[in-house]
């Protein structure tokens, strides 16, 4: 092979995905973009194009509540599942011993059940007179006339739950990759576990932990099947608003435009959270993140 | 009493990891449960009401039920080939060679796994429907082959990093060409990686709800269908279905993990390949 066919190799084998991905992910972005500049009705001939700008706060009027909701209960189960995570993804990774591999494989389970399907169990295992709930009662965790079903617990409870394997998966890999002779050097200098453990460990796998929390957030934030299914009149997140304007009311400016808004928030807040991070790992981290 | 309080305290992590284990699988738990549940109408009511046998004997019974199963399996299969050739390439491009615009095409791959699903199916669809495209299995293939794409690539670039090139310089060096170095050598070393690939592939596909609610049209995949009937009720072979499909999967991927770890023993028993080296 001579050297300008060499070259051309890497582009070859690149060509067929970076086409697919260019023409169904980049491109329908820019449609998605020139969509929320459109104005009309589906009633009058269709939409066109005409820079209608005000898509954008007529979409947001009204749907602030929903907005906000989707960042708070995002936010809450990133936490949570960051905290059932950790020491899960810990004691796979250097605890486990001949267990890791049946332990590893449960935290991938779920993932070949259907996410919807998934959800509906959820749906049986906190209705109101199931035996979870009753337990729950007891340890008076849900007042006794109270209910968890169509809570916003219930909404939090169902996006953990089904995004976790996305918190544990980067923090097991950094945690396994992590050289632990560096903890044994740690203790051989007298830190206590604690002390090793914030000294060492933490800082190591803190790009796991970053990628982990981004992984979670940004679908949780997007996800609406676990307020429908989960939640009641008043748990609506923003993909519930975006996905009925889409497929119900087929008000696809507005659609768009509350798309478009929902990114750019996210964007924001992924950005201010990269910042406090004080790390860009998660272009590297992304890797282990299968 | 110290004794088993010593004990708990040291195997705390470990008995917490049951019990985090617990918690993924129940719900898992749950819907295998529920294919046993002697329900009125044959339609799930979430609560337990007495065993019985007749929905596993009439697994295929709900016609309905089927054909979205049989959708799914199509679909997946087609979007599973495709996503994980081009992927494959795609990850060896990268590995591989140095090139301009590899930072730009790394980006590229990455992006989708950030994206909200809601926003790629929302923006594929606005494509679709601003060039008119009539939306069904086509439009859903297209869509799952691209999220699919960027979940190849990772898991099989991950295992080229790790790649022992020598014994494609060796075959090199006894004079095979490229193409039968890379058919006789690479692919089979590779082989895991791809199959780990496609196997994540296929459960992302059979998993989709959110991006393929946007591009379906008409055409009713599984997790459609079940959305549909969620309202009116779901018929309990929805998870005779979903049990079978998950014992099915499980069973698969024991398969690929037994033949890896064959795989391996055979590796090892291969002579250290550089003795002399140790001295040095």
């Amino acid at each position: 092979m001579n050297g300008a066919r060499r070259r051309l190799v890497p582009y070859g084998l690149l060509g067929p995905g970076a086409i697919w991905l260019v023409l169904f992910f980049v491109v329908p972005m820019y449609y998605m973009g020139q969509m929320a500049l459109r104005s009309g009705s589906l009633a009058t001939g269709g939409f066109t194009f005409t820079w209608e700008w005000s898509n954008f706060s007529d979409s947001l009027s009204g749907h602030e509540e929903q907005l906000v909701r989707s960042f708070l209960y995002a936010g809450s189960a990133t936490l949570i599942a960051l905290a059932i995570a950790y020491p899960l993804a810990y004691a796979i990774a250097l605890r486990a011993g001949r267990w890791k591999l049946l332990l590893l494989f449960a935290v991938v389970a779920p993932f070949f059940t259907t996410y919807l399907i998934r959800t509906i169990a959820w749906k049986t295992i906190l209705a109101d007179a199931s035996p979870a709930v009753d337990v729950l009662k007891f340890l008076h965790l849900v007042p006794e006339d109270g209910r968890v079903l169509a809570t916003g617990g219930a909404v939090i409870a169902g996006l953990t739950y089904n995004f976790l394997p996305f918190m544990i998966l980067p923090i097991y890999a950094s945690l396994e990759r992590m050289d632990v002779r560096l903890i044994e050097a740690a203790k051989d200098l007298y830190a206590s576990s604690t002390k090793a453990f914030i000294k060492v460990t933490l800082p190591i796998t803190a790009p796991g932990i970053v990628a982990g929390v981004l992984l979670t957030f940004i679908p949780a934030v997007g996800d609406y099947v676990n307020a429908l299914l989960l939640g009641g009149t008043g748990q609506a997140m923003v993909g519930n608003v975006i996905q009925s304007l889409y497929l119900q009311q087929r008000d696809y400016p507005e659609a768009a435009a509350l798309s478009f808004l929902m990114m750019a928030a996210i964007l924001v807040v992924v950005a201010v959270y990269l910042r406090l991070a004080g790390t860009g790992a998660f272009m590297g981290e992304e890797e282990e993140a299968k | 009493m110290s004794a088993a309080w010593a004990w708990l305290r040291r195997n705390a992590l470990l008995i917490y990891a049951g019990i985090a284990v617990l918690y993924m699988l129940l719900p898992i738990f749950v819907i295998a449960l529920f294919s046993f549940d002697k329900t009125t109408f044959g339609r799930l009511d979430y609560t337990w009401s007495g065993f019985t046998l007749d929905y596993w004997r009439n697994a295929f019974s709900e016609t309905a039920v089927n054909d979205a199963m049989i959708t799914s399996l199509q679909l997946a299969a087609l979007a599973t080939i495709v996503s994980t050739v081009i992927g494959t390439l795609m990850a060896l491009a990268l590995v591989r060679y140095q090139f301009r615009g590899r930072g730009a095409s790394n980006l590229l791959i990455i992006l989708p796994m950030a994206t909200p699903e809601i926003v790629i199916g929302a923006s594929l669809l606005s494509m679709f429907l601003i060039y008119g495209l009539d939306l069904g299995f086509t439009t859903l293939f297209i869509a799952h082959v691209m999220f699919s794409i960027s979940f190849v690539v990772v898991v099989v670039r991950s295992r080229l990093i790790g790649f022992d090139r020598s014994l494609e310089e060796a075959a090199a060096d006894l004079g095979a060409p490229p193409l039968t170095t890379f058919r006789t050598i690479t692919l089979p070393l590779l082989a895991p990686g791809i199959v780990a690939a496609a196997l994540l592939a296929f459960a992302l596909s059979i998993d989709d709800f959110v991006i393929s609610n946007f591009n379906s049209g008409t055409t009713e995949t599984f997790p459609l269908y079940i959305f549909g009937v969620s309202l009116r009720g779901i018929p309990v072979q929805v998870n005779v279905l979903a049990t079978l499909l998950f014992l099915v999967t499980v069973i698969g991927i024991a398969g690929v993990l037994w033949q890896q770890h064959r795989a391996e023993r055979m590796a090892s028993i291969r002579p250290d390949p550089e003795p002399i080296a140790t001295g040095g």
